[in-house]
Formats: C-alpha cells, sequence, structure tokens
C-alpha cells in the first residue's frame, strides 16, 4: 500500500464536501430533517399529560358531591365534562373522546360520613392507553387527598397522615418532559446523517461505477475512507449544534453541561454511526439495500431501544441486553445528562466507553469486508 | 510487434462455482505504442479482462504480468502507473469539470507545479475548456467520454485501460476520440481499448477478439480481415425491393452473411463456394455484383460461420397490413422547449407506410426529444406528432395499442421470468384468451425461448434479453414499431436476426422508426432524418446523404463521413452560438 | 377500463415484488422484528425500579418502611448508601432511579405521632419514569400508613381508590402497542410497496413500456392500487392474527368491522405512498421521500404521545394522517367492541383522504410528458 497521503485525503475530502453542498438528499437528512424533527418532536411529542378529557356523573346532588366535582374541575388535569348519570359517557369513552369516567354515586354522602378507607366515588379509565390511565388515576387520588385534606382543616380537624412522602425531582423540577425528549431526539439525528446517509452516499458511488475508478488510482483504503467520513462527522456536528440551539432557542431547554463535552461525546457517538453506515455500504452495493439496512439496523433501534421514549430498564431482559448493543442508547443517556445535569464525568465516561466500543467492532468489521477488489 | 506492457497467461475467471467462465484460458499481450483493441459483444468477458488488468478482480487460475508487476500483489504499484476509464466513465456528475480534474489530479500525485499546464493541456486536446464550471452530470454523452478520458491520463500514464469508451456516444465524438487515443499511442503510450462496434476494431493497430469468454482472434485486424479477401461483393443497381433481394441472397448455398447497405445488399460468400447467383436474386435487370473490401465485422462473422438466414418467422406469422395511402406517422411542425431552452424546433416529416425511417443525430442534439416527442412520452410544446393520424399523447389506448415500442434499455421486468414477460405485455396490449396463448407460444417458438422461460429476465444472456424484448414489442402486431437504439452492444448474429425480422416485418407492411448510433444499422433505413441543435438539417436515403455529403476529396463518403460533414456543413452556415 | 389489462398489471407488480429477494426482505422484515422486539420495547411502563435508601436514623420506623419498599414488586434493586455524600453521584450516575432519604428523626416521629417525613428524590431526566415511580412510592406509602392507622385502632382517611379499568383491566401494555403497532406496519407495508413502484420503473425505463401501452393513466394507477392493496391486506391479516393468537390480545368487535376500517386505512395509505412515488424520479428520492412522510405521520398518530397535549395547528394536521384515525379506531374495535357506525365515525376522514392522494398520483403519473 503507498504511503498516506495528506494531498489525496483533503482531495477526497474537498470531493466530498462538495457532493454534500450540491446533494439535495444530503442537505434534506443533514439539515432539513434534523430542524424539522426537532421541531416537530418539539411541539408534538409532549408526555405531560393535562387537560385529559374525562365525564363526570354526578348522581349526588349533595353540596359535598358538589364540592368535589367543582375540585374536578378546577383542576389543569382534568378537562371535565359533566353529566348525571354513567351510561351517558359510555359511548363517548368507546369511542375515545374522553380518557375516563369519574362516577359520583348516590351513595356518596351516606359513604363519606362512613369513613372507610375506601373512597366513596369511582373512578373508571380507558385501559386502552394504560400510560394516560396510570396518570388519571395518580391525579384523582390527588384531587381527592386535596380535597379531604382541605375539608379536614375546614373542620378544624387534623388530617395529617403519619408518614408523609416529600418528592424532589432533580435536573428537572417540574417534569417537563421535552426537557428530556428533546436531548434524546438529536441522538436519532445523528444516526440518521451517521448511518443512512452515509451508507446512501457509499452505495451511490458503486452504482455510478465512480467507486471503480477511485479503486483504481493510487488512493489508499484508509484515505478513502477516512476521506468519506470526515466531512459527514463535521455535517453531523453541524446538525447537532443545529439542533442544541433550536432546543435551546426555541424550546427553552436548560443546557448545564460544556459545549466542550458536549462536542465530545458527540463525536464518539457520530463515529460509531458513521462506522455503522459504512459497514452497511460495505455488505451493499445498492441505495435501495442500503437504505432499507439503515432503517432497521440503525433508526427503529435508535427510536425504540434507546431510552429516547422508552426505559430500556423496563424491557423484557434479553431486549435489553440487546439494547446495549446499540451506540445511540449510551448517547441518549449522555445527552439528557449533559443538559439537565451538567458534566458528569462519573456517567459520561462508561457511556462513551461503551460508544467506542461498538465504534470500534464496527470499523474493524468494516475494514474486514471493504476489499480493494470488486467481486 | 512493441515490447508488451502487460502479458496475460491461461487466464481464467469464474464468478461463482457453476456457469461458464467469464473468460477462458485468455492469453495474450498488450503491446506500448499501439491502440490495443479488445473487440468483442457484451458478456464476452472485456470488462473482466480489464478489471484483472487494472487489480480490481482477482483471477481464478492463470498469471498476469502489467508493467512488470503483479496486479494482484503489487496493485498499489500498477495504479500509480496505468490509466483506467471504467464505463460510465467513473465521473463524478455533481461535480464540474474542473473539479473532477482537480481530484484526479490530487488522488494521482499530479506536481502542484505540474497542474496549470497538464490542465491547460487536457482542456485545450478535449475541447472541455469552455465549459470547466459546467456539472459533469450535465455534460452530452461525448463530452463525459472526453472528460473521463482526461481525468485517466491526468498523469500520462505508461498503459491507457478504457472500458467501451464510445458506448452511447455518437459518431463525431467518437471519431474525436479516437484522434485523441491515436495521438496517446503515437506518444509510446499503451492503449487497451475495449468495444462492441466491431468497426473500430479497424482502426485498431491489434485487436483481441472475445466471444464468451474465448479469443477467437489475436493479432492486425487486417490479418483478420484478409481471410475473406475476394469474397465480399455488393449488389448494385438494384430495381425494386432490395430487402427481398437480401432476403434470397441469404437463402442462397454458399451465401454466409448479408446486409442492406443503402440501397445496395452486402454479401459475403463462403470459402471454396459456387459463384453467387445474380439471377436468382431477381434484382432487376441493371444489377450488378461488385467486389468491395472486406470489413472487420466481415471477417468476424466467417469465423463464427455466417450470420442466420434470411426469413423471418416473425414476419411469416403477422398478417399482412391493410395498404394505406396516407402518412402513418407524422411529424407537423415539432417544437419543445424547457424553459427557455429550445430541445426541438419546428420539426416535421412524414413516414409511409412500410418504410424504416432513421432519426440520426450527435448526443444531445434533440434526436430523443423528438423521438419521445413521437410516440408520446413527450408532449410537444408547439406542432403535432401523429401515428395513423391521432396523437398519441391525447388519444385513447386503442391508438396506442397499434404502436410497439422497445428501447435500449431493453425495458423488461428484470425480475420477472421471461414467460410471466410474455404474458404480461400479451395481457396490457389486450391480447386475451386464445389469442394470447397463441401469441405468447408463437414468439416462445419463433425466438427459441424454450429453454429460459422460467429464468428471471436480468439473468438472460444479453442476446436473450434482446429477443425477449423484440417479442414483447411486436406480439399484438403493432401497425408501428419505436426502436430507440435497439442493438446496441448486441452481438453481430443476434443483431442480423433482429433485422431479419424487421424487415421482414416491414415487408408486410408494418412501418418502423429508429434511432441508432450504428451507422450500419442506419444504412438499413430507407429514410433518415439527421437531427443537430434541435433541428432537421438534413433528410433522405442513406446514399441520398452520403451524395449531398460528396466532395472532391471523399468522393465516396461513408454514412459516418456523411454524418460528420452535414454536422460541420450545418456548424459552418450556422456558428454554434448564433442559433441560441 | 379493461379488466383484462388491468389483471395483467396486477399479476406483474406481485410478481416483480415477490419474485425479488430484497423486496420480499423489505416487506416482511419490517413487521418480524417490530412485533418481536420493539413491540416488547415500546411500552412506558416503568419496571425493574432500582432505589437508593440513605437512612440516616436507623430506627425501627425506618427499617420497617425500607423493607416495605424492598418487599414491593416495583422496587426490585433496594440498597442502601452510607451518607449524604453518596446521594447525588447515584442518581447523577444513573445507578439509581429514586433516592428515598428518611432524616434522622424519622423513627421519633412516626413513634410520637408527628408527621414524619420520607423524601424521594427522583430523576427528572427521565420524566416520565420520575412520576410514575412518585406514584409506586406513594403506594408503598400509604399502605404503611394504613398499616399505623390499623395498629393504632383509628379510621383512617378513605384513600383506597376503587379505580377500574375499562377496555384493558390489568393496563397490559401491549394491549396497547400491538393494536398500534398493526397500524404502524399496515403502513409501512402499504409504503413500501408503492412508493418505490412507479419510482422504480421510472428509473429502469420500464414506466416509458406502460405510457406507450394502451393502459391509461387510470389504469396504471388502479393496477398499482390493487396490488398494495392485496399485499397489505395479507400482511395486516397475518399480523391480526398474531396479535390475536400470539399476543393473545382481545378483539372485542366484530372482525368484519376491523377489515372494513383496514382496508380503508389501506386505502389512503396507497394513496400517500404513490402520490409521493410519481412525484418522485429515482428510488433514492422515493426512499427519503417516504421516510420523510413516515416520521411526522407516526409523530402525529397518537402513538407515542397523546394528541391531545400538542398545538392546535399540530392537531389540525394530523387529520390529514391516515393513521390517526386508523389507530383509534383499531384500539376502539379490538379493546373496546366499537361497533361498526361508530367506527364508520371515527374512520370516514380516510375515505377523502385515499381519493385527494389517489387522485393526485394519478395526475402526477403523467408528469415528465410536459
Amino acid at each position: 500500500m503507498s504511503a498516506p497521503s495528506l494531498r489525496r485525503l483533503r482531495a477526497i475530502m474537498a470531493k466530498e464536501s462538495l457532493q454534500i453542498v450540491r446533494d439535495p438528499s444530503s442537505i434534506l437528512i443533514g439539515l432539513i430533517l434534523p430542524v424539522f424533527l426537532t421541531l416537530l418532536s418539539g411541539y408534538s411529542t409532549n408526555l405531560d399529560i393535562e387537560h385529559i378529557a374525562i365525564g363526570l356523573a354526578l348522581e349526588d346532588h349533595s353540596p359535598a358531591a358538589r364540592d368535589l366535582a367543582a375540585s374536578f374541575t378546577a383542576t389543569k388535569y382534568f378537562d371535565v365534562r359533566q353529566g348525571g348519570d354513567r351510561r351517558e359517557f359510555t359511548d363517548a369513552l368507546t369511542r375515545g373522546d374522553l380518557y375516563g369516567l369519574v362516577v359520583i354515586p348516590q351513595t356518596f354522602s351516606r359513604d363519606l360520613a362512613r369513613a372507610d378507607v375506601t373512597v366513596p366515588f369511582q373512578v373508571i379509565a380507558d385501559g386502552s392507553v394504560p400510560n394516560t390511565a396510570t396518570f388519571l388515576q395518580n391525579y384523582a387520588m390527588g384531587v381527592w387527598q386535596a380535597w379531604m385534606e382541605r375539608r379536614a382543616r375546614e373542620r378544624g380537624a387534623s388530617a395529617t397522615e403519619p408518614v408523609r412522602l416529600a418528592p424532589r425531582t432533580w435536573y428537572n423540577q417540574e417534569l417537563v418532559s421535552l426537557n428530556s425528549l428533546l436531548p434524546g431526539g438529536m441522538a436519532i439525528n445523528l444516526t440518521l446523517i451517521g448511518a443512512l446517509l452515509t451508507a446512501l452516499v457509499v452505495a451511490r458511488e458503486w452504482e455510478r461505477g465512480t467507486m471503480e475508478a477511485m479503486l483504481a488510482t493510487p488512493v489508499g483504503r484508509f484515505e478513502m475512507l477516512l476521506g468519506k467520513l470526515l466531512p459527514y462527522f463535521l455535517l453531523g456536528m453541524m446538525a447537532m449544534f443545529l439542533c442544541l440551539g433550536i432546543t435551546l432557542a426555541v424550546f427553552h431547554v436548560p443546557f448545564r453541561g460544556s459545549t466542550f463535552a458536549l462536542a465530545v461525546v458527540s463525536s464518539v457517538f457520530m463515529l460509531s454511526a458513521l462506522g455503522l453506515g459504512l459497514l452497511i455500504s460495505s455488505l451493499s452495493n445498492s441505495q435501495f439495500v442500503a437504505s432499507q439496512a439503515a432503517i432497521i439496523t440503525a433508526f427503529l433501534p435508535a427510536y425504540f431501544l434507546s431510552g429516547y421514549v422508552f426505559e430500556p430498564s423496563s424491557m423484557p431482559l434479553p431486549v435489553e441486553w440487546l439494547s446495549r448493543c446499540i451506540a445511540a442508547r449510551y448517547y441518549v443517556s449522555c445527552l439528557k445528562t449533559l443538559f439537565l445535569v451538567g458534566d458528569a464525568w462519573g456517567l459520561l465516561m462508561p457511556n462513551m466507553a461503551g460508544m467506542a466500543a461498538i465504534a470500534a467492532v464496527m470499523f474493524a468489521l468494516t475494514l474486514k469486508n471493504s476489499s480493494r477488489t470488486l467481486s | 510487434m512493441n515490447p508488451a506492457l502487460a502479458t496475460v497467461a491461461a487466464l481464467t475467471m469464474r464468478f461463482g462455482a457453476s456457469g461458464p467462465p467469464a473468460l477462458d484460458a485468455l492469453t495474450a499481450e498488450i503491446p506500448a505504442g499501439m491502440v490495443t483493441g479488445l473487440i468483442g459483444p457484451d458478456g464476452a468477458g472485456k470488462t473482466t479482462c480489464i478489471r484483472l488488468l487494472a487489480g480490481l478482480l482477482h483471477p481464478t487460475r492463470g498469471t498476469l504480468t502489467v508493467l512488470g508487476r503483479d496486479p494482484v500483489t503489487q496493485a498499489d504499484a500498477i495504479h500509480a502507473r496505468i490509466g483506467y476509464m471504467p464505463q460510465k466513465f467513473g465521473l463524478y456528475e455533481d461535480l464540474s469539470v474542473i473539479e473532477n480534474l482537480r481530484l484526479y489530479a490530487a488522488v494521482r500525485n499530479l506536481p502542484d507545479a505540474d497542474r496549470a499546464a497538464t490542465f491547460a493541456r487536457l482542456l485545450g486536446f478535449t475541447g472541455l475548456a469552455p465549459f470547466t464550471t459546467r456539472l459533469a452530470g450535465r455534460l452530452s454523452g461525448g463530452m463525459k467520454q472526453k472528460l473521463g478520458l482526461a481525468c485517466a491520463m491526468i498523469r500520462r500514464p505508461e498503459l491507457l485501460l478504457l472500458d467501451e469508451p464510445s458506448v452511447g456516444v455518437d459518431p463525431i465524438s467518437r471519431r474525436e476520440l479516437w484522434r485523441m487515443v491515436r495521438a496517446l499511442a503515437d506518444d509510446g503510450i499503451g492503449v487497451l481499448w475495449s468495444t462492441s462496434y466491431l468497426d473500430e476494431a479497424e482502426a485498431c493497430d491489434h485487436v483481441l477478439l472475445l466471444a464468451a469468454g474465448h479469443l477467437l482472434f489475436d493479432g492486425a485486424p487486417g490479418a483478420l480481415t484478409s481471410r475473406v479477401d475476394g469474397r465480399v461483393f455488393q449488389v448494385r443497381g438494384i430495381a425494386g425491393n432490395r430487402r427481398a433481394v437480401l432476403r434470397r441472397a441469404l437463402g442462397q448455398k454458399g451465401i454466409l452473411d448479408g446486409v442492406i447497405q443503402g440501397r445496395h445488399v452486402r454479401l459475403v460468400a463462403a470459402k471454396d463456394a459456387p459463384p453467387i447467383d445474380l439471377e436468382a436474386l431477381k434484382a432487376g435487370p441493371e444489377a450488378a455484383l461488385v467486389a468491395v473490401p472486406p470489413r472487420f465485422e466481415d471477417a468476424f462473422l466467417d469465423i463464427l460461420g455466417g450470420g442466420p438466414g434470411g426469413v423471418s418467422a416473425l414476419a411469416r406469422q403477422m398478417e399482412p397490413k391493410t395498404p394505406r395511402r396516407t402518412a402513418v406517422v407524422e411529424a407537423r411542425n415539432l417544437t419543445k422547449r424547457f424553459g427557455a431552452f429550445t430541445a426541438a424546433r419546428d420539426i416535421s416529416f412524414a413516414i409511409r407506410q412500410g418504410e424504416i425511417f432513421g432519426l440520426l443525430g450527435p448526443n444531445g442534439a434533440g434526436k430523443s426529444t423528438t423521438f419521445k416527442m413521437m410516440c408520446g412520452l413527450l408532449k410537444p410544446s408547439a406542432g403535432q406528432a401523429l401515428v395513423d393520424g391521432l396523437a398519441l399523447g391525447k388519444s385513447p389506448g386503442a391508438a396506442r395499442a397499434r404502436i410497439g415500442y422497445m428501447s435500449q434499455k431493453f425495458s423488461l421486468y428484470g425480475t420477472l421470468s421471461c414467460r410471466q414477460n410474455l404474458e404480461f405485455f400479451s395481457g396490457i396490449y389486450g391480447l386475451a384468451g386464445a389469442r394470447r396463448k397463441a401469441a405468447i407460444e408463437g414468439m416462445i417458438d419463433i425466438f427459441a425461448l424454450g429453454p429460459h422461460l422460467a429464468a428471471s429476465a436480468d439473468t438472460l444472456p444479453l442476446g436473450f434479453k434482446q429477443r425477449l424484448a423484440l417479442a414483447c414489442a411486436v406480439m399484438h402486431e403493432p401497425a408501428v414499431l419505436f426502436l430507440d437504439e435497439p442493438t446496441s452492444g448486441v452481438d453481430p448474429i443476434t443483431r442480423r436476426e433482429f433485422w431479419t425480422h424487421i424487415n421482414g416485418m416491414v415487408e408486410r407492411g408494418v412501418t418502423i422508426m429508429i434511432t441508432t448510433h450504428f451507422m450500419d444499422e442506419a444504412e438499413y433505413c430507407d429514410r433518415i432524418a439527421l437531427v443537430y441543435r434541435g433541428a432537421v438539417i438534413a433528410i433522405g436515403s442513406p446514399d441520398a446523404l452520403k451524395d449531398e455529403a460528396r466532395t472532391p476529396e471523399t468522393p465516396d463518403p461513408s454514412l459516418e463521413e456523411a454524418f460528420i460533414a452535414l454536422v460541420a456543413r450545418s456548424d459552418r452556415e450556422e456558428p454554434p452560438g448564433a442559433a441560441a | 377500463m379493461n379488466i383484462a389489462r388491468i389483471q395483467s398489471l396486477v399479476v406483474k407488480e406481485l410478481l416483480a415484488i415477490l419474485r425479488d429477494k430484497k423486496s420480499r426482505i423489505a416487506l416482511f422484515m419490517p413487521p418480524i422484528l417490530q412485533l418481536g422486539i420493539f413491540a416488547f420495547a415500546a411500552t412506558l411502563e416503568v419496571k425493574n425500579v432500582s432505589l437508593a435508601v440513605l437512612d440516616k436514623d436507623g430506627g425501627k420506623a425506618a427499617v420497617e418502611l425500607t423493607q416495605r419498599f424492598s418487599g414491593s414488586p416495583y422496587f426490585t434493586k433496594v440498597f442502601s448508601l452510607a451518607d449524604q455524600g453518596q446521594v447525588a453521584p447515584t442518581l447523577e450516575n444513573e445507578r439509581a432511579m429514586a433516592v428515598l432519604v428518611l432524616d434522622a428523626n424519622f423513627s421519633r416521629d412516626v413513634a410520637a405521632g408527628r408527621q414524619a417525613t420520607a423524601q424521594l428524590l427522583l430523576d427528572g431526566r427521565r420524566s416520565n419514569a420520575a412520576q410514575i415511580v412518585e406514584g409506586y412510592a406513594e403506594l408503598v406509602v400509604k399502605q404503611y400508613n394504613d398499616d399505623l392507622y390499623a395498629k393504632r385502632g383509628l379510621p383512617g382517611l378513605p384513600a383506597t381508590l376503587v379505580a377500574r379499568n375499562w377496555f384493558n383491566p390489568n393496563l397490559d401494555y401491549l394491549w396497547f402497542t400491538v393494536p398500534n403497532l398493526i397500524g404502524m406496519l399496515s403502513m409501512i407495508v402499504g409504503l413500501v410497496v408503492t412508493s418505490l413502484s412507479v419510482a422504480r420503473e421510472r428509473e429502469l425505463g420500464t414506466f416509458d413500456q406502460l405510457l406507450v401501452s394502451p393502459l391509461s393513466p387510470w389504469e396504471i394507477l388502479v393496477g398499482k392500487t390493487l396490488p398494495a392493496m392485496i399485499l397489505g391486506i395479507v400482511e395486516s391479516v397475518a399480523i391480526v392474527a398474531a396479535a390475536i393468537l400470539l399476543f393473545r390480545i382481545p378483539c372485542h368487535g366484530s372482525l368484519t368491522t376491523l377489515a372494513f376500517c383496514m382496508v380503508l386505512y389501506l386505502f389512503s395509505v396507497v394513496g400517500f405512498g404513490l402520490f409521493i412515488s410519481s412525484l418522485c424520479n429515482t428510488q433514492q428520492q422515493a426512499i427519503l421521500g417516504t421516510f420523510t412522510f413516515m416520521i411526522p405521520a407516526t409523530l402525529l398518530s397518537g402513538f407515542a404521545t397523546p394528541l391531545e397535549t400538542m398545538p392546535q395547528a399540530l392537531q389540525l394536521l394530523s387529520l390529514a394522517n391516515p393513521m390517526r384515525h386508523f389507530l383509534a379506531a383499531v384500539r376502539g374495535i379490538m379493546l373496546k367492541g366499537m361497533p361498526f357506525d361508530m367506527a364508520l365515525d371515527t374512520v370516514w376522514p380516510l375515505a377523502p383522504i385515499a381519493v385527494v392522494t389517489l387522485a393526485l398520483a394519478g395526475w402526477f403519473f403523467r408528469r415528465g410528458l410536459d
């Protein structure tokens, strides 16, 4: 193999950069899609469940019942549609217009006086959307407890429980889900640039015959790989900072870490994504296969298994193990930490080690598969 | 012969364990200072051979030496000293001319000090100097090819490997390319030029003729053509139908091969055959048999033992078309504008029933635009394209059912089997029931597709793909057949077979419109329209065009020479740039 | 319209897809992977919670409460911290999802009948999980309180909510994920089959062949729509069968109603696919176009996040998203036994979506002729 030459490397990088600038699909995946995805997910993915539409069947007309109903109406968690009979709401529940139903039965005042451990009203949640159902129950319980305490205070009685749980949330006091979703979403964008775009461009070189022409020149394999990687690496970093800008400026997500740490962590992740892209392209030389492979092995795992939305620790064990082979999982963890905690190197280091290991495996496999001959 | 730059001995290449080898025990040399032609139809093993020489493939068996090195173990040392232009020219289409040059200059380690001078020399040499900032993807085929060549020779290589540089390139660009390559060879560079155009062999100093992985001939082209010396004739002064004359001639014992050349018929007699019986050809009282110098292709056909017969089984089973007096295909003041650019301007012609009408022209001259408007694939900006008096773009399916279409890309469905393709095309042309079955069986029979029926169209040998494409285009017995470069890359025997069918169908009253870059294919046409810079600059029979181009310097121009002369004349009358 | 010609097109289209190994993989891999792996991954449930306890008290009550936590099914990994200094790193480095801090006078307060405070520190990086973990902890503490009341012979506050979950009594997350995946996978199939079909034919040159044939654009449209419908229906039936038989998801509604909605849904998806395809000249454009459509379609479908929390503009936009309407219907039919008229009421927007997209696709087929 001829000695690596900086000049050849520069030439290939210059070529690749020009192609990025001129190719609409690079611009689409590299710049437009990240901005679009960040904005769209910023506005659309919100796990903070407020204004849950519920029905309230007020079958008891005592003042206490009305007072409790008013408590439900007052809270921001619920959008209450009131009625006199629970049967009025069955259709709306089936249709999905309502997520639940609070029934204050005729027996409410009687049972209230009995002071049983069981609350004297019922909550019916639409179990077909389990997450919302869980929240609905928790919120209903909250409304009830607040109501009971206020009532007790008004009567001068103590309503204190022996042990009070005082929850405090660190890093994201208000539990704004966007604060953790948006940083995680950056991993999806970098995965698309690193894996999908890289796989597509290399496959295109095979399809158009330019790879063949290059292979017959003194360009070494190393120069070819590096010359391709660096521009896409830079494109990925640009996209990352673009997302960062939108996340901070439009959605006011806090950023407590340092840009330096973010750049370092993102670089390591970018390497693993590029490694995957190159590996895919070294195994497939048509754009169709490359894109399918990239979507199946890079995009879908980055979405489902990275912890971006779904918690890997809650997944069944084999799936959780699988998620440990996904570089995005380590990156998402780093991103959330960098945004909400700060430069917690104790967490960043092991995660970077995980990404680096995956990147090393990808590159080793790529080098093994990208021979300099055709066949 | 000059010293060898590359030698191969008993070189064999197999892809996969089964099937015949792509190259079978090839032994040959490529000398310095010469143009070596690697000639053969598609699938002969040309590309495999070139890739092996470039160190891009490792041979199954045999030895190679390139510039004194072994391409398997010392590919890098070889890459620094060769130039290689793959098919499709290896250009980055989204890079400009100068950016492609810069890239190849850098990867080929051209010293910076030499860069300006080298670029100036190459741009001058290729005539690309006015287009340095144009994207390679926007260049015409001929210009791409020249740029590809410039990139391959950016550092004066010792050996230049060119893989099918002339595919899809018009005669003018081809001629310029030959001029350049000739200059390189004279400079001492060894050039290996692979091509499926047999007429290019004659321009080579040394020829390696390949067919199905076997070397059929190795030597100077003259050495091959001399084997048919004195056996090649033209029937001249034919009165009446020259296609019928050809058919009769090919039926005569002792005639190996025959083609139509304008108003004449060219025949090759077998060795030791009895003299050709001119009477039996019924060519008219004026007919005469004139001995002509042999061509490479004549000799090639002789090696292969001659072409197919002259009778088309396809035409025989076709119903004769009802005669019509009016034009079957007509272009009336066709104009096509793309934005500010006028691709075709005011084009008019009329094609009679049973006529073969050719559209010729340099790349990017408006030939394909016109063709597409004629068959309804492009809507004219002004004017009309009529088939049987109807505009195809607007007309109902019934009018389109009367045409057949076959393009250079063999528009078959690659993942469908041979039979499934036949079933599909018969189906969309509305054949049904017994008629459909008969048509399919007929095609299988005529084109001998039987053994390949279950194979995916993609995996068929090129000759069979071409046959299948023709079968699909004519199953519904169209009145008009549109052919877009129908035989590029196809071996000469299949090409002759193809023309036998076309000639036969024409005799049954089918009308043909064809575009081609093959001049010998153009010779089959009754009339040719030469399209240049968006307009028809000449129209007439091949001989009329030759007559038009006749000058004292070229008293007997070939069709290719006529083509070039007429384009040059148009440039003189209306210099480029003035037209825009 | 000529039935025989269309039939030829349909057969060709099906063969072209099914005879090609790559297309087969593109068609069957995503459903298998998604049902086999991602169905289990796509859960917002929180399980296997790890909890660190900093017990500064060490008294009886503190130990008891800690034991309550370790004994609960939610907190599978409970470990103790030695001092305050360990709290921050434990949470920061994700060694525990939450930290329970019991102050030095915790047991004394409990014994004295004063209100004792147990502090729960949650990791806000996982905002959804944090809220759910808080709910779990509340339950543990409430039960501890109830037991204290009982021990002291006091009536507790009525604090046990009789919550009933209709349609999915155990809040099994798969009952949510799998019906949604039916909608998502049917969309992938419909788009993969259609979006590449026109673009591939354009790229390979066979589309010209169709355009010069007697086929009218509308026949081509039907010939492209039907095979995608057939493949979509076959694969959807397989997915529904897998959902009911393998995942044991109940189907309370009628399968006919489900089939009706599915067909309507596939029509609208195929319409989008053909529309995207008719705009593209190359397969690469088609792939990227499909992808660019799929992501917002998924985000705005109500699958991962509820639609109600989105800004008004996005909610309006989501009305054009076929998946949104179908997901509501498939959940309704399978889990809630939604009757036909109500299902129709939910999915009717799919019909105009299909008509508009298919008409646009047919219109754009002849693009390039100009």
